[in-house]
């Protein structure tokens, strides 16, 4: 509780060091925050014409929504994890890269993660903003889901929150953490299904399990928490209905653990960071 | 005595001495472990209170914990043992400016370091323009930072930090920014702070400044605290005790046996108040302040004047001017006393001393101890450093008519 109220405390120096990131983020570059908007739509035809046109992924219409684009069906997972590989990569060197300022200046340290993180929310929110009028444009109604999708962005980011604390005191403790990191991240990408759908894997498990290799695969899989919030952000977006009950709860469950032991983590090596750094 | 303001009890702080630092995960598997360090205790056991309204002065040579032990206060270093708690806001002028973002203007800055120190947006706009006026960047304050020069930067961060408005205020050596005008302005505004009853910690090893600062000082050595007094009986005792000469933070330095020092050397005016501001040719009086600690006979006080670039401008003594007294053996001043002050518009700085008759022992040296700044006044001349008062006469024709 200490650590909402403290949060509190400091919320007008997290709003400010939010929009430093914002504004630095595209500072002195001519399309200016466009690039947030630039970026993924690039990212999106390069994964489409690798995996719908080259490798032709077979992707599910959506239901009740009817729309069968491989490009929206893609983006609406590929928004959700740019943010968190952003929101990781970014909040884990939040501590390092404002060393100057931890060393000679005392604050809540916390702030300068939750910022970092927090300006990947403003990209995400307007992302995710322009995707549902385009998704209106192609016939899909998730208008009135945008509210839910507020509260699973909101989820997505006290996940994103407690890996960028912890890794980020990690970082200052060890600089190859964020080397590390960013291999793990591209591992993770594709352990998640963000190129291709879930039903690859079903299928795949059933191949196994007829071959004898019983080894719940599917179930492994679905460990991952980025799973969830993916199938989520697919049922909301793109099919426009409601998610399932167990993948919400799982959402729930995946972002206040995380965080918890993030928080606790980064309070526990907090103390000597002023000299570590 | 009222409440403390702060407390330090007990305070030990530690930190490693790293062989090789490992900040890889490599070289730490490869060595089985963290790596190798020596420790190395920066202070023990430090005990004392601060009292509400103190101007707090903490002394000691380079190393002796005395910017842990600030950094302490101000919650940047964790102590491995004992507690130091503190009444009140707190702002803390260690590195100024420390939280500019290079990219960003002026005003951004100015509201993103005010909110890490503290202020909420309200509270920022409303003293938005004292702390850019306090500066003098109002041209400035709409460019990049990273465009300013390196005075402009530190003033910017030192008129955001000073107007926090903080109960307590801790000063690292800090207080040799700027210019002469704007170390005025910080001097007026320690002053004001003095009087609103704030407290005010610094760490110096300026013992001038410690002297006019502060009403009660600590003493550390090695991390240990030897005593917390009285300044002037303190600040003795060091001098004695053989810390007395090293550079200080103006690039000033001091030295001397100490049977007798210099408490202090300004410029007056006629009131008797010291100023640092003089007109060329205006009447001005230099007043030495000594502190005789025994019976010293036929001491010789001298003064020097030096430009800012080192320049040997001028320089008198008490013996050559034979205005010896027998003896001094308390504390008492001295004046040297100007009709017409032939200095043209600059900065200069004073040194002053006290020696013996021979002038081959020195009690008390103090190099560049007063800075003062002179202005046009008259005679008005065009340049250099000295008037000679002259006057443009006699044009005549010499061709033959």
């Amino acid at each position: 509780m200490t650590a909402v109220t403290q949060l509190r405390g400091s919320r007008e120096l997290l709003s400010n060091l939010t929009m430093r990131e914002v504004r630095g983020k595209y500072k002195r570059t001519a399309l200016g925050q466009l690039w947030s908007l630039i970026n993924p739509l690039a990212m999106m035809l390069i994964y489409t014409a690798v995996f719908g046109q080259v490798l032709k992924i077979q992707v599910p219409p959506g239901h009740p929504s009817g729309l069968k684009v491989f490009a929206l069906w893609l983006i609406c997972a590929l928004l959700p994890w740019n943010f968190l590989n952003s929101a990781i990569s970014g909040g884990m060197g939040a501590l390092v890269g404002n060393a100057n300022l931890i060393k000679k200046t005392y604050f809540p340290r916390e702030v300068l993660v939750a910022a970092t993180v927090f300006s990947w929310d403003i990209t995400l929110l307007t992302e995710m903003g322009v995707l549902a009028l385009v998704l209106v444009a192609f016939g899909g109604m998730p208008l009135p889901w945008l509210p839910l999708v507020v509260v699973f962005i909101a989820l997505l980011t006290l996940f994103a929150l407690g890996l960028g604390l912890a890794l980020s005191v990690a970082n200052v403790y060890f600089r190859d953490t964020q080397h590390f990191v960013g291999i793990l991240m591209q591992l993770w990408f594709y352990a998640t299904p963000i190129v291709y759908p879930i039903t690859y894997v079903h299928d795949k498990a059933q191949h196994l399990k007829a071959r004898g290799w019983d080894i719940h695969l599917e179930f492994i899989y679905r460990l991952n928490p980025m799973e969830r919030f993916t199938a989520v952000f697919r049922n909301l977006m793109y099919d426009n209905r409601w998610p399932t009950l167990g993948d919400s709860l799982y959402c729930v469950g995946a972002a206040v653990i995380s965080v918890a032991i993030g928080y606790w983590l980064f309070m526990r090596f907090e103390g000597r960071m002023a000299e570590e750094l | 005595m009222t409440d403390s303001a702060i407390v330090v009890d007990d305070v030990s702080k530690r930190f490693r001495l790293y062989h090789q630092r490992n900040q890889s995960i490599k070289a730490a598997l490869m060595r089985g472990g963290r790596a190798s360090y020596e420790e190395f205790w920066a202070l023990r056991d430090v005990s004392f209170e601060v009292p509400v309204g103190a101007r707090f002065g903490i002394m000691g040579t380079n190393g002796s914990g005395k910017s842990t032990l600030l950094k302490c206060i101000a919650k940047i270093l964790r102590p491995d043992a004992g507690r130091i708690s503190s009444t009140g806001k707190l702002s803390a002028l260690l590195e100024l400016g420390s939280g500019f973002h290079p990219e960003l203007s002026g005003r951004e800055n100015v509201y993103l370091n005010g909110s890490i120190l503290g202020l909420s947006k309200r509270q920022l706009d409303a003293r938005f323009d004292e702390i850019v006026e306090f500066a003098g960047v109002e041209q400035f304050i709409d460019q990049p930072v990273k465009n300013y020069s390196s005075g402009m930067y530190v003033r910017l961060g030192f008129s955001v930090a000073i107007n926090v408005d903080p109960d307590i205020l801790l000063v690292d050596e800090v207080l040799a920014v700027g210019d002469a005008a704007f170390q005025d302005k910080c001097m007026e505004k320690f002053a004001e702070f003095r009087r609103a009853g704030k407290t005010v910690v610094v760490v110096s090893h300026a013992m001038g400044t410690m002297r006019t600062l502060c009403d009660r000082v600590a003493w550390l050595e090695r991390g240990n605290l030897v005593e917390v007094g009285r300044p002037d009986e303190l600040i003795d005792r060091y001098i004695d005790e053989g810390h007395s000469s090293r550079v200080d933070a103006e690039g000033g330095s001091q030295w001397g046996s100490g049977e007798a020092v210099l408490s202090s050397v300004a410029f007056i005016d006629a009131t008797g108040q010291p100023i640092t501001k003089v007109r060329t040719g205006d009447e001005a009086t230099i007043r030495l302040t000594y502190d005789a600690h025994e019976r010293i006979d036929k001491p010789v006080f001298g003064l020097a004047i030096e430009t800012l670039e080192g320049v040997y401008v001028w320089a008198s003594n008490t013996r050559d001017a034979d205005y010896v007294p027998d003896c001094i053996e308390s504390s008492g001043t001295v004046e040297f006393h100007i009709p017409r002050l032939m200095l043209l518009p600059g900065t200069f700085d004073i040194s002053a001393s006290i020696v013996d008759y021979s002038t081959t022992h020195v009690y008390d040296f103090r190099r560049h101890c007063y800075r003062f700044d002179v202005d046009h006044g008259t005679p008005r001349e065009s340049g250099g450093l000295v008037s000679l008062g002259g006057e443009w006469q006699n044009l005549r024709s010499t061709e033959n008519t």
